[in-house]
């Protein structure tokens, strides 16, 4: 409320807004209205046209640009006098330490990934300022307080994390629409045009002995385009279903696939005539498999025989038109050919499953890992957000709420404000708790642990690993030579096998000095895990005791954070200190964290979330 | 409502812009955004919040109706005026608003409408499809109402106050058809029919639920403009008034919140205009794809308790 209180702590107030896109825009506006007169912004973004229907602050003549600078000069047009430093950075950059941190009265996120939310909280509780966290996808969004001591951190309640799909259903056993994207994205894409050092599980040997290729995606000087595309086409639509169809086990209780090949699905088309067809490419555009085959509308669910000559044309206008980037591209949405590759053939291989095709918008957002998004939500989010950071400007912690924005109401409410709860005493974050990991200790490098658990589930960026005095590891500059040497050497042997050999009962310490997060992680050696359940080999629990705990409040089914394996869906009333009614919240799937994709596509009643950092088959060479 | 699905696709630029919406409500409805007319009539922090929501959300028009010429006190809680009066001064602010909210969204005609709100006539109406007033008083608000209802073209009448950290909005659809998506369920179309503003004003207030927010009532007794905790013991009185007459405890519509909505005045607070042009910004656009469910009739905000409530006014008898 605008009090003479209030106004005056607002004056005072240094603030730290963190993004500057669809929220950040909207609330740096409203921070300015509302008086605050120093402001400090950070994004490592730039401006693209999809920002332009919310990020209000953006004009078509600044894409490429900062936002953080951006949005800057934008609110200084209309209040020239007050103080914003902007940022063109990684607030996961070492500059941003909690030193920096320290000097703000509040922090305020407006951020889209679940990973620098993490940084941010580790940091702001090291630091120990007050953090609002917001999010929002589409009509949803929520606004959330979190302040050290008071309240629970973001991480009491386990986030779920990015899904991950087995490798074999990814190059096998398909049933998803969204399998068939990873598969045409992560294998298909990147061998055809990615990084020839990746390792990928595509299959590349004919067992054709015409072919004196030992990978038959290699093109031959002055191959026949037309001839290769095909080549191509039947290599992987119908050779490698052949291939997978000749293992029984495999389809004893799944719908065999059927392979398809290029003389069922384009009979007619020779291809002098495929050539002839196409329109007329002017050059300066983008190349476009769409535009040369004069499909106009990417709403459109094309045809098995249309989705085929996308695939090829794609193919070919890549090699035409962009021979020189083969060998170092990347699947960006943004990129229409490679959109339109993608899309085609994620369609045809879900032909061959049985599984429904998709439009190119629609394969464009499972692919892209679109969120959708809307200025409404934001504009009102960022109105919650400015709100709760006065009540915390003046420390009034008994009317911190945290506020869902529902798309349906809810007993009236458009707008529910909750109670804050109290910390969780178990959470390793704000509380210290051991964590424990089930691994194999015999065949299970130090590598693994760190990639899977330490840098993804705990979302450290530079830890440091210790066994008792042991330091077996530690990332970040400043490394000596032999120091850098002999940690390479721990990264590639097996827990077992370490300096201090870790085995059942060992105690791992991992720190990470940035965000002044240290935890323990209590090592139980297991033989065997589940493929398809446990697909990292390795199960991390947050909770050294079994306790009743809720379903999340990010949407029950989402959660395939391994951290809630010992969890069960628990009274809400056995939860120590709670101050709210929980039952409401949960029972409403529509409170989700904008971390988590919403739903992708309608027909599909699982909600899918997709990493976001996409390459979840890739195998890096050891360097 | 916004001119039938056209043929025709949206342009490449159009999706291009609009991907990220598109995603939300779909092809069509962003088809029939672009057909649609909208109205502001009242020209302040709140409504221009609706404004640059609905014209980054892509309506085919938008028509800015406020003679006042800007002063000081607009720049307050207003983003679109810049704060130099070598560019203001003089000059209506309609005018000021309409070139910065230009800007926004170059395939949105933003105009400026000349004239009296409370001199309206029945055809100039007819070039909308939403008409939404705020800061008029309820004699101009009730005349709009009442010829929008009166037009056969169907014309949505929404009316937004803001006072300081509280506000209200009013929805009148008349009769209206949309199509409801309910998570799990498949699309159902749907019928509502609305009251008008008068009867929604006019309900006797003995017969409202208990539970019936606060500020239903706290906003009925007063006028919007230049008002002050001088005008307290008069508001007071009108209380005792209103409520003897409607058989309503006076302690249902507490001193403190009337002393709050008298001490506001004028002044928005800017977190409470961004909320509320959001809320109608949405309710608009629901109501022109003809998609979801839109609010009725009331939607109310205050910061004292951080809800957003909506409220039922006459309640809808149960089935």
């Amino acid at each position: 409320m605008a009090s003479a209180a209030s106004e005056e702590a607002v004056k005072a107030a240094k603030v730290l807004m963190v993004g500057a896109g669809g929220i950040g825009c909207e609330l740096l506006k409203t921070l300015a209205l509302t008086g605050f007169s120093d402001i400090h912004l950070i994004d490592l973004d730039t401006i693209e046209v999809s920002n332009l229907n919310r990020q209000f602050l953006f004009r078509k003549s600044h894409v490429g640009q900062s936002k953080a600078h951006v949005a800057r000069d934008a609110v200084l047009k209309f209040r020239p006098k007050i103080n914003i430093s902007s940022y063109h950075a990684n607030v996961k950059d070492a500059q941003f330490n909690v030193d920096f941190f320290k000097q703000f009265n509040v922090v305020l996120n407006g951020l889209d990934n679940l990973d620098a939310r993490r940084h941010v909280n580790r940091l702001c509780l090291a630091a120990e300022v007050p953090l609002v966290e917001s999010g929002t996808t589409g009509f949803l969004g929520q606004v959330t307080v979190h302040v050290k001591g008071k309240t629970e951190c973001y991480e009491c309640q386990p986030k779920p994390v990015p899904k991950s799909y087995p490798v074999c259903t990814i190059t096998s056993t398909p049933s998803k629409f969204v399998h068939c994207i990873v598969w045409a994205k992560d294998l298909l894409f990147a061998k055809l045009f990615g990084d020839k050092n990746q390792d990928n599980d595509l299959n590349v040997h004919s067992k054709d002995g015409s072919s004196s290729k030992s990978d038959v995606f290699e093109r031959d000087v002055d191959e026949d385009l037309d001839q290769y595309a095909r080549r191509i086409y039947d290599h992987v639509f119908g050779y490698n279903i052949e291939v997978a169809l000749d293992n029984e086990e495999t389809w004893k209780n799944r719908r065999r696939p059927t392979p398809v090949y290029i003389r069922d699905t384009l009979p007619e088309e020779t291809v002098q005539q495929n050539g002839t067809s196409r329109e007329c490419n002017n050059g300066h555009e983008e190349p476009s498999a769409m535009a040369s085959l004069g499909f106009r509308n990417p709403q459109e669910i094309w045809t098995l025989a249309d989705n085929s000559r996308v695939f090829l044309e794609t193919l070919k206008l890549f090699f035409e038109k962009r021979q020189k980037e083969i060998g170092n591209l990347i699947f960006d949405k943004d990129d229409q050919l490679a959109v339109e590759l993608v899309t085609s053939a994620a369609n045809i291989r879900a032909h061959s499953f049985g599984i429904p095709l998709h439009s190119l918008f629609e394969a464009k957002g499972v692919a892209g890992n679109i969120v959708h998004a809307v200025a409404t939500t934001n504009a009102m989010i960022a109105g919650l957000i400015v709100i709760e950071a006065v009540k915390v400007l003046q420390g009034d912690y008994k009317n911190y709420r945290m506020t869902y924005c529902l798309e349906h109401a809810k007993r009236k409410m458009l707008l529910m404000p909750v109670e804050p709860f109290e910390p969780n005493e178990s959470c390793y974050v704000c509380s210290e708790t051991p964590l424990l990991l089930d691994v194999n200790t015999k065949t299970t490098k130090l590598r693994e642990v760190i990639d899977k658990i330490i840098k993804s589930k705990l979302g450290m960026n530079l830890p440091l690993v210790m066994i008792g005095s042991t330091l077996v590891f530690e990332d970040g500059d400043g490394l000596e030579e032999d120091e850098a040497a002999n940690y390479a050497l721990n990264l590639e042997k097996v827990l077992a096998e370490l300096p201090a050999p870790v085995i059942n009962g060992t105690k791992l310490t991992v720190e990470d000095f940035q965000q002044e997060l240290s935890c323990s992680i209590n090592i139980k050696h297991r033989e065997e895990f589940d493929e398809e359940k446990e697909p990292d080999g390795m199960v991390l629990s947050g909770w050294s005791a079994p306790v009743e705990k809720q379903v999340t409040s990010n949407g029950g089914k989402l959660a395939a954070s391994s951290s809630s394996a010992h969890d069960t869906v628990g009274d809400a009333s056995a939860n120590p200190g709670t101050k709210r009614k929980l039952d409401e919240v949960l029972e409403s799937k529509e409170n989700c964290d904008a971390s988590s994709s919403a739903q992708v596509i309608e027909d599909d009643d699982d909600t899918i979330m997709l990493d976001e950092d996409p390459t979840l088959l890739k195998k890096k060479r050891s360097q | 409502m916004g001119g039938a699905g056209a043929e025709e696709e949206l342009t490449a630029q159009e999706t291009a812009l609009y991907d990220r919406q598109i995603r939300v409500w779909g092809v069509d409805a962003q088809k029939r955004l672009s057909k649609a007319h909208v109205l502001v009539c009242g020209v302040n922090g709140t409504t221009i919040e609706f404004c640059k929501n609905i014209v980054l959300a892509g309506v085919g028009s938008l028509s800015l109706m406020d003679d006042h010429i800007v002063t000081q006190d607009d720049l307050n809680a207003n983003f679109l005026i810049p704060p130099d009066e070598s560019i203001y001064g003089g000059r209506s602010r309609a005018e000021v608003c309409c070139e910065s909210l230009k800007d926004f969204n170059p395939m949105v005609r933003v105009a400026v409408a000349k004239g009296d709100p409370s001199l309206i006539d029945g055809e100039f109406l007819d070039r909308f499809d939403i008409i939404v007033v705020s800061c008029r008083p309820l004699k101009t608000k009730l005349f709009i109402n009442d010829n929008c209802r009166k037009r056969s073209k169907h014309i949505a009448f929404y009316s937004i106050e803001c006072k300081d950290s509280c506000g209200e909005i009013f929805a009148d659809l008349q009769n209206h058809s949309y199509v409801q998506k309910m998570p799990g369920k498949e699309p159902e179309q749907q019928e509502l029919t609305y009251p008008s503003l008068q009867e929604a004003i006019s309900v006797p207030w003995k017969s409202l639920p208990k539970k019936t927010t606060k500020l239903y009532f706290a906003m009925r007794g007063r006028n919007p403009g230049e008002t002050s905790l001088s005008d307290l013991p008069a508001v007071l009185a009108r209380r005792k008034e209103m409520c003897d007459r409607m058989s309503l405890n006076e302690s249902q519509i507490p001193t403190v919140l009337l002393e709050r909505l008298l001490a506001a005045g004028k002044k928005e607070h800017p977190p409470v205009c961004a909320i509320l042009g959001g809320i109608l910004g949405q309710e608009v656009i629901k109501s022109i794809s003809c998609k979801g469910d839109p609010m009725k009739n009331f939607f109310y905000f205050d910061t004292a308790d951080g809800k957003g409530v909506m409220e039922d006014v006459p309640p809808t008898p149960a089935d």
